[in-house]
């Protein structure tokens, strides 16, 4: 058709089949790019994203590795240090910890010890999320710790089409990424545009628009975030929320430029209250925009305590909906919203 | 030598952990216990044949393949079904799931979902032993699996350098979640790590319950003595997926899964005191139609038991000043 303007072709697909087509594209594009973890081979990886990749390139580019979290980071380091370009998978994020020498201690400060002679690209992708049934070793979001780790930087996608877009970014990043891909938005399904399609990393978006009061979240939450906005929006309050999409770098420019706009902002993460993820954003927010705010930011995040195995107390440890919804209500008050 | 109660015994604990593992996958498949199974199905005679030759005395430290070995050292069915299924009444208050418990009472260390977590934990429970003198002896089960975590080197080299009274039963399943021992393991048997850290390591039948039971004594008797750790490797197989849903196939044959079905440790025990005349087919049905009764009334009393109410206890967080640790 002439004149017409060239909009990518999507597909709808979730986000384990987004994170297998960048995966695997750019295993062909780049022989360097390798995949490597605990059952990634023969059984296509503990959530399918590796199926199928051994028969397609080979057990040297899809290695199913022993039961070894901290050898693997560390050969992964190594080996991307030595011109390859390793994808580890780490099947939770509870067992980060196993490797976290290799990853904060050595992997994330190569490049800045040695004077940027010796640079890291590798990636470490890992499942989180706090859920029913996983307990306190298979259900941790300890993603706020990593951000103590100059030289790291940390992925969590919440579309299909930014998982796609920021993993082939991170493959083709010269640094250290941690990959956070959350268990409730393993299912979620959504476009995701053909081809060589990319997302920077360390850039936020804004998911919803609104003049009101802006939540920072990330993950998980942001769907949250977006059922609270909409209960919101029912009794007139015009909520905008901005996606992290990266914990580091972090966009501080998206951030500030929405609550500079909105003067009040909320923060809302799926990992623990104290010292974490909401603590720096909310720091963040006061220190630029104090005199501009119209009242206190506001955090809810999970309840300092460890991941837990029941139901009624993994319900009572994560932020809902409702809580989201009370604390903007609350935030609210004296009708000085809108 | 072991006498015919005694074997008979163990032949019922058997039993009762088949039970126990077919309990929860039905649990499982209805929804009705949270999180994965990981089915014991198969390895049976390790939990009992070690169990079974400890003392009360002693400790053991599990994993998640764990529920085997809290039974066999003494754990109480109900607790253990509510934790399982998240209920209040748990050993770990709903806190911690089948994965995650521990409890002193019964000599239990504790077991968690990382591979390969508790062999330190289990190694220093033996330290503590040799250092007041104890003659406490430390059961530190894990995997195939576990066994190439570098923690698990660690521990180890310190318990052959300080001959520490910890035994590290390896249940060999031959395959780490999906990956088998060749694709995962540069030596053929665990056992030869024994050397590299000072202690003797043997490969035997993990089948066999009353060798796993004379290994086992034998073991102990040498820890409690003073002469340090030993590597005992258990050669099995497990019936079952890795987890709840996993049936097992994508990377083992239908043929390997029945071979090892024929070398099943229940019957391989029940024929032979049916041989020695120690045992009727009849006497043994009647037994597990027991055993498999008692334990539906005790799964019924716990699926109607109380979930934990919706609400964070901040004080669950620390152990209160008062109470000693020991």
């Amino acid at each position: 058709m002439a004149n017409a303007v060239s909009v990518p072709a999507t597909k709808e697909m979730r986000m384990q089949e987004a994170l297998r087509e960048a995966l695997r594209s750019e295993m062909a594009r780049d022989e360097r790019v390798f995949v490597m973890g605990e059952d990634v081979g023969l059984f296509g990886g503990a959530y399918g994203v590796t199926k199928g990749f051994v028969q397609e390139f080979g057990e040297q580019r899809v290695l199913d590795t022993p039961i070894s979290e901290s050898a693997i980071v560390g050969l992964a380091v190594g080996s991307a240090i030595n011109g390859m370009r390793p994808v580890v998978e780490i099947q939770f994020a509870d067992l980060l910890p196993l490797a976290m020498d290799q990853l904060a201690s050595h992997g994330a400060r190569y490049h800045y010890m040695t004077g940027g002679r010796v640079n890291v690209p590798m990636v470490i992708r890992t499942k989180f999320a706090t859920r029913a049934g996983g307990g306190p070793s298979h259900s941790s979001c300890n993603h706020g710790a990593f951000i103590h780790f100059p030289g790291l930087k940390i992925a969590m996608p919440t579309t299909p089409a930014d998982a796609k877009g920021m993993m082939l970014s991170a493959i083709r990043d010269p640094n250290p990424v941690l990959f956070f891909e959350s268990h409730y938005l393993y299912g979620v399904r959504g476009p995701v545009p053909d081809g060589d399609y990319t997302v920077p990393i360390g850039k936020a978006v804004v998911r919803r628009p609104g003049k009101d009061l802006t939540i920072v979240t990330c993950g998980g939450m942001v769907l949250k975030a977006d059922a609270a906005a909409e209960q919101l929006q029912a009794k007139g309050i015009d909520i905008e929320i901005v996606d992290l999409r990266s914990l580091a770098p972090l966009d501080k420019e998206t951030i500030l430029t929405s609550v500079a706009k909105t003067k009040r902002a909320l923060v809302l993460d799926e990992g623990p209250l104290i010292g974490g993820l909401s603590a720096e954003l909310a720091a963040l927010i006061q220190e630029n925009l104090f005199s501009d705010l119209k009242g206190p930011v506001v955090r809810i995040a999970a309840q300092p305590i460890p991941p837990p195995h029941s139901p009624p107390l993994v319900d009572a440890m994560i932020p809902d909906v409702d809580q989201v919804v009370d604390a903007v209500m609350r935030m609210a008050e004296g009708g000085k919203l809108s | 030598m072991l006498d015919t109660a005694k074997r008979k015994a163990m032949l019922r604990q058997m039993v009762l952990l088949r039970a126990f593992e077919e309990k929860l996958e039905e649990l499982y498949q209805r929804k009705a216990m949270f999180g994965s199974t990981h089915s014991y199905r198969g390895q049976e005679a390790i939990a009992v044949g070690v169990c079974s030759a400890l003392q009360s005395s002693d400790l053991i430290a599990s994993y998640h393949r764990g529920t085997g070995h809290l039974i066999a050292k003494g754990a109480d069915l109900y607790t253990l079904l509510c934790e399982c299924m998240g209920r209040a009444e748990g050993y770990s208050k709903g806190r911690g799931g089948k994965m995650h418990m521990g409890d002193m009472a019964f000599g239990f260390i504790g077991n968690t979902g990382t591979v390969g977590g508790t062999v330190p934990t289990a190694t220093g429970a033996a330290l503590s032993a040799k250092v007041r003198g104890s003659k406490e002896v430390v059961i530190s089960f894990f995997g195939d699996g576990a066994a190439n975590q570098g923690v698990v080197h660690e521990a180890m080299n310190m318990a052959g350098l300080w001959k520490l009274p910890v035994i590290y039963v390896c249940e060999n399943n031959q395959y780490a979640m999906t990956v088998s021992l060749e694709k995962s393991t540069a030596v053929k048997q665990y056992s030869v790590r024994g050397a590299a850290y000072g202690f003797e390591g043997k490969t035997i039948d993990g089948n066999d319950v009353e060798a796993v039971y004379e290994e086992t004594a034998r073991a102990a008797a040498k820890g409690r003595s003073g002469d340090g750790p030993t590597f005992l490797e258990c050669m099995t197989y497990r019936w079952d997926g890795h987890f709840g849903g996993d049936p097992g196939t994508a990377y083992r044959t239908k043929e390997e899964i029945e071979s090892w079905k024929q070398k099943c440790p229940i019957k391989r025990l029940k024929e032979k005191l049916i041989a020695e005349g120690h045992l009727s087919e009849s006497e043994f049905q009647k037994t597990s139609d027991e055993v498999y009764a008692d334990l539906a009334a005790i799964a019924e009393r716990a699926e109607a038991a109380p979930l934990p109410k919706k609400e964070v206890d901040l004080t669950s967080i620390y152990a209160p000043l008062e109470v000693s640790h020991g």
